[in-house]
């Protein structure tokens, strides 16, 4: 089977079933990608489909055809996703970090659909847990890329 | 328990067989990925410091600076650091505070964990933990001092080198200089001799004055925000080997079955990737190539579970059939006796024979999971020369090497215990029994002959956490005609985790059980806090903020009814009972003054809703801390709208990352007291993944407004400090809206009027 992840087609070995998630970790062997619950359910394994955020966890390989797949290790050649980072690293957002590649992912794909997001729009589209609490932090980080209002966000003196 | 068969083993693999390895080496590199063919991505051990070999037993832990430093020829040095990053910012503390001293700027360091060793026992200078927020308060001094003996080293070599006395060098950031020459080496240019020099003992250094500090007490970033955010960071779940297969396990549903046959055990083996079906304590693995098919197939098995005999389960704590949640919590309620005393100040009975009016109460707590986003993993590896590497997310390294020895049957030395960071872990990665995958991934490495990296999903991490104590607290309270609080009696039923690890003493009370309860600063005459013991049958653990996790909510939740009992304003009365408390008074008028002053409500807030506010305070780790929430109910769900939670730790490192700790705490607070509840029937969990444990996400997630202030008092802790206030606040608030007592978390199974 043919994937085209990261702006190469490679071939793959895994069974069909196989989430994308494990194709990306344990075949191709890119570890940011991560691992949280096998359900959908944390967004820790958010990639890019075609610039839409999707789940990778329950997604089988199978089902991708020929979409394009972006990870992590790809985010900074893309245009938003290099903006996304460089904010995400300048306003410190992660602590732990194993959440943050999905939360930069679901971010990417949000202010790649829509350039000013609202607080609602951010609070719609950023629904990736983050057990160390960086929830204010993302929504600042984001408004802050947007240029649009951080109302939502918390502050800190 | 070797039931591992080597003639279930199945040799054939039918997809990314091995002959396709080079192949897909090419397509990885083509991709993009950085893939080797020996170690991948980290575990490349470094070459030994030269330390290593010149390790002085005589030195005091946290000296020997060859140990804890590598400097490269680029100017950038190599910390390992005694204390594992897990979003809390030690790294960044570490080189903060070693950078200070040694001069050397925080951004020039790489810091990872240090490997297990004496030299690393820096907490007192006796033991090695990440936890208990312990971590630079209790290691500050010595850390302090190797840097400023790294910085001697440096002088020492740059003497060497530029032929000049040391007392006629200087350094700046990152170079040693000699003014009267105008020379200056830069220290990636002493790099290969400064670690050749005598290390001072470090009693010998003179620390630097504070008032010249340049990076501790500022805003340093974080040195690991850019792997973090670009999925370079290495975590346990990432760390691979060469050779390496995967694992997958299926747990007994309760702790203390025992696997018994395997019924489908040939389809099992038939199933795609298999190679080998295993039994271990308490669980069934599948081995494969790809942890996919490692999981669908040991999912698939059908096992047997066999319950232990009585000898058995008078060794482990055995999970019985019938154990529920609901019945345990009434059994907790229903506890009676006087308990064993933890605290004592005046006395309690004439406290009470005097009063104008009494308050009783009882308050209760749920279990709840750590649910750290990364489940628990083990990479094992044994080497040809009998030594074994093990990757682990742990928080205390020679702890885990010693019992990882004893499942290896091997000695504590052979053992080279890799701390990846972690992906959170709030007190999930201490050793608990049957908790961590280690023994799982020593004994298949073992059976198999290659390394093995064991993976749990997160119904089997959920099945296997370690939970925060259920308790219940009997409170009684007297005021006195003026509505003052005279007496308070708080007698807890709970298991502390300390005492749920270590055993029971019955003349002893679990510190941990009852903290929160204790060491309350308010002025109340007469008090008496003690703690029975209710043995619980799931495993305990050590949860962010541990005690106070629950009995700050419990406290202060019946203060306020106290103060509603007497007429009083809570804000008011505690500052009435902290009247003398300077640091105590400063911090609730700065948490008042941060929320825009105090006011209680209910209130109309500008959207409409109906609001009220509830305030409370914890002395929690060395530290205090002071909370405010503003809440609504909106479709009869109660809303935080905004918490503002104030630390004083006393003195500080980095107030960027202290607040980062506050909003973080305060944001798993909320969770805790609103969303999160581990219920057990019969015997097993309701939940076992996110959908059934919710855990607080963005929508539900309040604004938070953090302020740190430096008081001077002695150094406390941070990580955990900010979380044990939120809680109560929330109910307080809750309380003063609704009118309605909140005496139990978590609150959204409270029935509530709308405000």
């Amino acid at each position: 089977m043919k994937l085209k992840i990261n702006g190469k087609s490679v071939d793959v070995q895994s069974g069909p079933d196989t989430p994308l998630l494990w194709v990306i970790r344990d075949e191709l062997g890119m570890t940011g990608t991560k691992f949280g619950c096998g359900i959908a359910q944390c967004g820790a394994c958010s990639v890019l489909l075609d610039g839409m955020v999707q789940r990778s966890c329950v997604l089988p390989v199978s089902a991708v055809g020929d979409s394009e797949v972006t990870t992590i290790e790809e985010i900074e050649n893309d245009p938003v996703g290099k903006r996304v980072v460089e904010a995400w690293v300048d306003k410190e957002v992660p602590q732990c970090g194993y959440c943050q590649s999905g939360q930069v992912m679901a971010a990417t794909s949000l202010l790649k659909s829509n350039d000013k997001p609202t607080e609602d729009d951010i609070t719609a589209a950023m629904t990736n847990l983050c057990r160390c609490g960086t929830y204010n932090a993302i929504n600042d980080t984001i408004a802050s890329i947007a240029g649009t209002d951080a109302a939502k966000a918390g502050d800190a003196q | 328990m070797n039931d591992h068969d080597p003639k279930i083993s199945n040799p054939g693999y039918p997809t990314g067989a091995p002959e396709n390895v080079s192949r897909r080496r090419f397509l990885l590199a083509s991709a993009g990925i950085t893939a080797g063919s020996l170690v991948l991505g980290f575990g490349l051990s470094v070459a030994p410091n030269k330390a290593a070999a010149a390790a002085a037993k005589d030195m005091p832990p946290g000296s020997n600076v060859p140990a804890f430093l590598e400097l490269r020829k680029d100017g950038k040095v190599r910390l390992l650091s005694p204390f594992n990053e897990g979003g809390q910012g030690v790294f960044t503390a570490m080189a903060q505070i070693v950078g200070e001293e040694m001069d050397v700027a925080p951004d020039s360091f790489i810091v990872e964990n240090a490997p297990a060793g004496s030299d690393y026992l820096v907490v007192y200078g006796k033991m090695r933990i990440t936890g208990g927020s312990m971590s630079v308060r209790t290691s500050y001094d010595t850390m302090r001092k190797l840097g400023a003996a790294a910085r001697q080293m440096m002088l020492e070599a740059a003497a060497k080198k530029l032929d000049a006395p040391v007392s006629d060098l200087s350094t700046e950031p990152g170079k040693v200089v000699h003014k009267a020459s105008g020379k200056s080496l830069g220290y990636g240019e002493l790099a290969g001799d400064a670690l050749d020099q005598e290390v001072p003992s470090p009693d010998s250094v003179t620390l630097k004055d504070p008032k010249d500090f340049k990076w501790i007490g500022e805003p340093v970033k974080r040195v690991d925000v850019y792997e973090k955010s670009t999925g370079k960071a290495i975590y346990a779940m990432d760390a691979k080997v060469d050779g390496m297969l995967h694992a997958a396990v299926q747990h007994a549903p309760r702790l203390g079955l025992k696997p018994g046959d395997i019924s489908n055990l040939d389809e099992v083996k038939g199933m795609a990737g298999v190679m080998s079906v295993h039994k271990l304590d308490g669980a069934v693995a599948v081995v494969a190539e790809r942890f996919w098919d490692a999981k669908t197939a040991v999912e698939a098995a059908k096992v047997d579970w066999q319950e232990p005999s009585e000898d058995e389960k008078s060794k482990i704590r055995y999970m019985p059939a019938d154990f529920s949640t609901e019945e345990f919590a009434k059994q907790l309620a229903n506890t009676k006796g006087d308990g064993t005393e933890a605290e004592s100040e005046g006395d309690i009975t004439s406290g009470f024979d005097g009063a104008a009016k009494t308050v009783d109460a009882t308050y209760q707590s749920q279990y709840l999971h750590h649910a750290q986003i990364e489940p628990a993993s083990t990479l094992a590896r044994f080497n040809e020369d009998g030594t074994l590497d093990i990757w682990l997310p742990n928080q205390a390294p020679e702890q885990f090497q010693a019992q990882i020895a004893d499942a290896a049957r091997i000695k504590p030395e052979q053992v080279k215990v890799n701390s990846p960071m972690l992906g959170g872990f709030f007190g999930r990665h201490f050793l608990y029994p049957a908790a961590n995958p280690f023994p799982q991934a020593v004994q298949l490495a073992k059976e198999v002959g290659k390394p093995i990296k064991v993976i749990w999903t997160r119904e089997q991490e959920f099945l296997r956490d370690p939970l925060r104590p259920m308790a219940a607290v009997r409170f009684r309270g007297a005021l006195d005609d003026q509505g003052m609080p005279v007496a308070l009696e708080a007698i807890s039923a709970c298991e502390g985790p300390t005492e749920a690890l270590n055993g029971h003493n019955p003349d002893k009370v679990d510190a941990m059980a009852v903290e929160g309860l204790t060491g309350k600063s308010y002025a109340i005459p007469n008090r008496r806090i003690a703690q029975n013991f209710v043995e619980n049958p799931t495993s305990l653990a050590y949860w962010r903020s541990v005690g106070h996790s629950m009995n700050d909510f419990f406290y202060e939740a019946f203060l306020d009814e106290m103060a509603d009992a007497g007429g009083q304003d809570p804000y008011e009365l505690r500052m009435k009972l902290l009247e003398g408390n300077e640091r105590l008074t400063n911090l609730l008028k700065a948490v008042g003054d941060l929320s825009g002053g105090w006011k209680r409500g209910p209130f109309d807030a500008e959207d409409g809703t109906r609001r009220a506010r509830g305030v409370a305070m914890a002395s929690p780790f060395g530290s205090e801390a002071a909370a405010i929430a503003e809440v609504s109910i909106q479709d009869g769900q109660i809303v935080v709208h905004d918490i503002w939670d104030v630390l004083d730790p006393g003195s500080i490192v980095n107030p960027a990352i202290i607040k980062a700790q506050i909003m973080g705490a305060a944001t798993l607070g909320t969770s805790e007291a609103l969303i999160e509840e581990v219920a057990y029937k019969n015997g097993e969990p309701t939940a076992r993944n996110f959908d059934y444990y919710p855990i607080l996400g963005g929508a539900r997630a309040p604004r938070i407004h953090a302020k740190v202030i430096e008081s001077g008092a002695k150094m406390g802790g941070v990580g955990e400090p900010p979380l044990p206030a939120v809680p109560p606040a929330i109910a307080n608030a809750v309380s003063a809206l609704t009118g309605q007592r909140v005496r139990s978390m978590p609150m959204d199974k409270l029935d509530l009027k709308k405000g």
